[in-house]
């Protein structure tokens, strides 16, 4: 039962990190229709940016987690106008494939600045405590409670503020949208500014949890969030949170009794089974075609 | 039928293009590389990059047939290649005799094309019913487990990967494979069947409705690209002579992807082109080192900003196209000016 009880634990934390970056992919999904696949190349960027605040400028966590957070949603629009915006009337392919160009290139890019893996120094006092056999670390908590925060911000922007109740309508209809005095291009911006934040503290979460940071660590990490949007329905923004938890879940279930090369074999067989039951994921509509 | 021709303002010959081009281009490039091979014109190193030309052809056209002409969006297409890789490499190392299997060679690459034409069976049912991101989803699933799947299996090395292969791969069976799969996959494609895999990509349900039983066209579409993914893996693992389940993975997925995109979606003269300059211009950036996988993208990226559709995207040299095409063209026409003469 302990045992149980502490590998929900480590479920909580990694489907935390998993439904922070879900929820930048879904995000940009609900508003332009187009799958951001440098979106795990951005959440390698914050653990990187992490890295470099931690290391070089010595500042202590929560300046770092706002630098990566900042440096990464600057980055994410600055991708979003040179990159996609080109693009908007484009094929839609031409749009994915730029955007795997474009993570591709951030890889790259931090491959050939630093070659080597790095580690992120400790930014938190490790404590550990103890309730009942079921051990939880400082950091273990910080996760869960600064992702579970940022999931109610979030929540609350787009539900209850001016520009989530834009974002909304815009992924309700492009064209009417404008005409009602909606900046779409200022929308679309923020939703980016915001989606990849999230990403980037993400990244930074993850490099504390496992803090060998190497340029490649975005590809399977952002995969894997991007499954669990489509888990709950991609361009759902509850669903990705469901998702994260869901994903992370099965693999520290798989890991647990399984050998963990097992791991992503179940996982992906899972999302296909899934996707047999339910097309559109957990709480995703299907959407039905007028001919 | 000469008065249709005049009023278009142009000769049957240059419609169709010259005919005799790309049989005496496939007839002067099989002597080129035997001879190559034979007398050693080429060096070894040069002779190595055409020869992945050669298999980045049949991957990127094979994979054309699903992206480009189908309108899919398969992203999972280096683990087709690995199931054929690692079937072909099982059959010459341990199930051929030692001696014959250079002899046996072409049937190991047939049976890993087959045996991955056969998972692509498996791969095409869950794409009846799902489309666009989900399907793109069950694609890169279908990779991954692949992948996963031959890491578990400590029969073929696992993750440390198989190896003992002999270096059958050469450049003559190479320019033969690749010619045979690009012939079949354009008489696919210009065939009844090709016009059904064409209705898929622009309307799925208009197809359906005009009788196209667009079940078994997803079906053939897939296994066929399968099929031509399980060759070029066979020919690969011949050619390095070591694989391993990480040179399968989503990377090298990307990597086609970006061959066929970079030529031109729904042309396969186009995914001929982007392999070979994808290719070719890889190894030219060689002396850059790391810099130039950063080069390399955003080349990507600023071809897709100002070209979309790729360098070839939807057209066809003229040559390429089967003649039974533009006869169909013209007995279209003519079977309209009689209608339109009689109504």
């Amino acid at each position: 039962m302990t045992y149980l009880l502490q590998q929900a634990l480590n479920a909580l934390q990694l489907g935390s990190i998993y439904a922070l970056i879900a929820l930048g992919y879904t995000m940009v999904y609900g508003i332009l229709t187009m799958i951001n696949f440098a979106h795990g190349d951005l959440f390698m960027v914050g653990a990187f940016l992490c890295f470099v605040a931690a290391t070089y400028l010595k500042l202590s966590f929560v300046p770092s987690l706002l630098l990566s957070m900042a440096g990464v949603a600057l980055l994410g629009v600055v991708i979003e106008k040179w990159a996609y915006k080109p693009l908007r009337q484009a094929p839609r392919v031409s749009a994915i494939i730029t955007a795997l160009g474009v993570g591709i290139f951030l890889e790259n890019f931090t491959l050939a600045l630093c070659p080597y893996p790095k580690h992120i120094p400790p930014l938190i006092a490790h404590e550990m405590w103890s309730f009942g056999g079921v051990s939880i670390s400082s950091l273990q908590i910080l996760i869960i409670l600064l992702s579970i925060l940022l999931m109610i911000l979030l929540d609350f922007i787009v539900r209850r503020t001016m520009v989530g109740m834009a974002m909304r309508a815009i992924s309700w209809d492009k064209t009417i949208v404008p005409l009602m005095g909606v900046p779409v291009d200022r929308v679309i911006s923020i939703t980016f500014a915001i989606g990849t934040s999230l990403g980037g503290a993400a990244g930074v979460m993850y490099g504390l949890a496992y803090p060998v940071i190497d340029p490649y660590m975005g590809i399977m990490v952002g995969w894997k969030a991007f499954i669990s949007a489509v888990v709950g329905g991609i361009g759902n923004i509850r669903g990705a949170m469901i998702g994260g938890f869901i994903l992370g879940g099965v693999e520290i279930l798989v890991a647990a009794f399984l050998p963990s090369t097992y791991r992503d074999f179940v996982a992906f067989a899972f999302l296909l089974v899934l996707l047999i039951f339910r097309p559109y994921g957990i709480l995703g509509k299907p959407h039905p075609q007028k001919v | 039928m000469s008065t249709v021709l005049k009023s278009a303002g142009r000769g049957w010959r240059e419609i169709t293009g010259n005919r005799a081009f790309m049989p005496s281009l496939i007839v002067a490039g099989f002597v080129f590389s035997f001879a190559a091979a034979q007398f050693e014109l080429l060096d070894p190193y040069v002779q190595l990059i055409l020869m992945y030309v050669g298999i980045n052809i049949i991957l990127a056209s094979s994979l054309n047939l699903i992206n480009g002409y189908m309108g899919e969006f398969s992203v999972g297409h280096a683990g087709f290649m690995a199931v054929g890789a690692y079937t072909a490499s099982i059959l010459t190392v341990s199930v051929f005799p030692g001696g014959a299997t250079f002899l046996l060679f072409p049937l190991a690459v047939l049976a890993g094309g087959l045996v991955s034409a056969l998972v692509g069976l498996v791969v095409a049912v869950p794409s009846f019913k799902t489309r666009g991101d989900y399907l793109a989803i069950v694609t890169l699933a279908f990779n991954m487990i692949i992948k996963s799947l031959i890491e578990n299996l400590e029969a073929v090395g696992g993750p440390r990967g198989f190896l003992g292969m002999e270096k059958l791969t050469t450049l003559p069976w190479v320019f033969f494979w690749t010619v045979l799969s690009v012939w079949i996959i354009r008489n696919l494609v210009y065939s009844n069947f090709g016009r059904g895999v064409l209705s898929i990509r622009e309307d799925e349900i208009a197809s359906d409705l005009m009788s196209v039983n667009t079940r078994h066209v997803k079906l053939i579409a897939f296994v066929v690209s399968s099929f031509f993914a399980g060759i070029a893996g066979a020919l690969f693992a011949h050619l390095l002579q070591y694989i391993n389940p990480r040179m399968f993975d989503i990377l090298k997925s990307t990597d086609i992807l970006i061959m066929v995109y970079l030529g031109g979606i729904g042309s396969i003269a186009g995914s001929i082109i982007g392999a070979t300059i994808f290719t070719v211009l890889l190894e030219i950036l060689r002396p850059m080192g790391l810099w130039r996988m950063v080069l390399m993208p955003l080349l990507l990226v600023i071809l897709m900003i100002f070209r979309p559709r790729g360098i070839m995207g939807l057209r066809e040299f003229r040559w390429f196209v089967p003649l039974h095409d533009f006869l169909a063209v013209r007995l279209w026409r003519r079977k309209k000016e009689a209608a339109d003469a009689s109504s």
